[in-house]
């Protein structure tokens, strides 16, 4: 063609005509449903520590309560529709994480149980196991230099 | 002496063949969609009773390959070559789809340009005598596409609004060197056009310059006038890939705005929430099998401009960051045997 743009000046006309997100929209949503599942994550900490429960395992029951629902939501097929709406606000709690690894579960089940779910399960968490486990640890170090 | 090479990318058809048949065989969204009529058939599910969505994309370019075969009431070995591909790796919808068929069998890879590349190799072999009826095909599946490409389906995930919607379903034609049309006249072979895009989730801004590149390439080649086809139709630059190609010709002089459509925007309703159209091999297959060759066959469109268009990544070229290198392929579908120069 007779008249080319350079590849910069390509990059910004692309930016100028693609629509953007609505970030806005998008926020509030987010905040909106992210807060919920805050909620209701209260809701049965609350609960377990009226039952008599000492924090400790309160928390982590209701971590596990929490991970339930974000399972059992990913294998009823709503998880992805709440997502579509929420996006930050459905992928951050631990919903969300349970979402990450319960749907390659569910993908590669058809490689089968090794190489399918047994491998391919982390595909999404992996990273998030890797530098957060990481990062607690170097964090826990220096917690434990400065402290001593 | 005929001169079969026209310009530099392009090639006139000395016997043009004819688009002898015409299947498609589509998933259910697709099946709800503004085109839903045309197509042969709409599956329920995207499983299609198989036990993974790789098994039903094969299952669907097999199922094709028999409905164009019984379209064109002519057995499978009537058929001197079998074109085709698809999204996946290695191909296996395609491989494992034909496998059965028993015909000499071309492999091949364009990504979503792919129908289109299949139909100029099938045009070029009967034209060249090799041929007397070749059938191109090809399919794409939303579900085996987002396992291959991104990311588990039953993923939360948002995807913006410049993202395509891959469609499921696949469209076949059978070429062939007898019938009464339309014919395939000439065509454009596209080059590898890489404009610096990264953004795997804005393929049409990625794509817009290989289809520019092409289309341009076709009239400087053939001379031909810039009104001469009643429509000029993209494989899936969407929304916004559309638009970009507009502008791109019409700074090169080539304002074809009127007659510009694009096969990802017709497939999809926007209350299906496609964001920026549907895509994917069988995006243009089928709404080739299915719409435009019903529209050519009944003369409502006389001469047609069929540019797939595709992009040339892989997950692997997207996480080592490289950019998205792309190619269209435009085909002459006209009534007119001789097209008219």
């Amino acid at each position: 063609m007779q008249r080319v743009m350079t590849k910069d000046e390509y990059r910004k006309y692309v930016d100028k005509v693609s629509p953007d997100s609505k970030t806005a929209r998008n926020v509030l949503r987010a905040f909106m449903v992210g807060g919920f599942i805050c909620v209701i994550g209260q809701f049965f900490l609350n609960s377990f520590k009226n039952m008599g429960l000492d924090q400790d395992t309160a928390s982590s029951l209701t971590s596990i309560v929490m991970i339930l629902i974000g399972v059992s939501l990913t294998a009823l097929n709503l998880y992805d529709d709440i997502g579509r709406f929420a996006g930050a606000g459905s992928i951050v709690p631990i919903t969300g994480f349970a979402n990450s690894i319960a749907s390659p579960a569910i993908e590669y089940k058809s490689e089968g149980y090794v190489l399918g779910v047994g491998a391919r399960m982390f595909l999404v968490a992996g990273p998030v196991l890797v530098y957060g486990i990481s990062m607690s640890i170097i964090f826990g170090i220096i917690h434990y230099l400065l402290r001593s | 002496m005929f001169e079969k090479k026209s310009g530099k990318q392009t090639f006139r058809m000395q016997n043009p063949p004819s688009v002898y048949a015409a299947a498609s065989i589509v998933g259910p969204k697709e099946g709800r969609g503004p085109l839903a009529d045309y197509f042969d058939q709409a599956v329920d599910d995207e499983f299609w009773g198989e036990k993974s969505w790789e098994k039903a994309e094969s299952k669907f370019v097999r199922e094709v390959l028999a409905k164009v075969v019984a379209k064109a009431s002519m057995p499978m070995d009537a058929l001197d070559f079998v074109i085709a591909g698809d999204l996946l790796n290695q191909c296996i919808a395609a491989n494992f789809g034909i496998r059965e068929s028993n015909v000499p069998f071309y492999g091949i890879y364009g990504a979503c340009s792919t129908i289109g590349e299949a139909m100029q190799l099938g045009a070029m072999l009967i034209d060249g005598g090799f041929a007397s009826n070749v059938a191109c095909l090809t399919s794409s599946h939303f579900c085996s596409a987002e396992k291959q490409f991104r990311f588990p389906l039953e993923l939360g995930s948002q995807r913006p609004p410049t993202a395509q919607w891959t469609v499921t379903g696949s469209g076949a034609v059978i070429l062939s060197a007898e019938g009464d049309g339309p014919y395939i006249t000439r065509i454009t072979t596209g080059k590898i056009v890489d404009m610096g895009i990264k953004d795997q989730n804005n393929m049409g801004a990625a794509m817009a310059p290989a289809a520019a590149d092409t289309i341009y390439a076709h009239f400087e080649d053939t001379g031909l006038p810039h009104d001469y086809y009643d429509m000029v139709v993209t494989g899936d630059l969407g929304v916004v890939g559309k638009r970009i190609l507009d502008d791109l010709l019409s700074s090169n002089g080539i304002r074809i705005g009127g007659i510009l459509n694009d096969c990802g925007l017709m497939i999809y309703d926007q209350k299906q929430d496609p964001h920026a159209g549907g895509s994917g091999c069988g995006c243009a297959a089928t709404v080739f099998a299915g719409y435009l060759y019903d529209r050519l066959k009944k003369g409502k469109l006389n001469r047609i401009l069929f540019v797939p268009t595709g992009a040339l990544l892989s997950p692997t070229s997207v996480q080592q960051g490289e950019t998205i290198p792309c190619i269209a392929h435009a085909v002459a579908v006209e009534n007119t045997e001789g097209g008219d120069q």
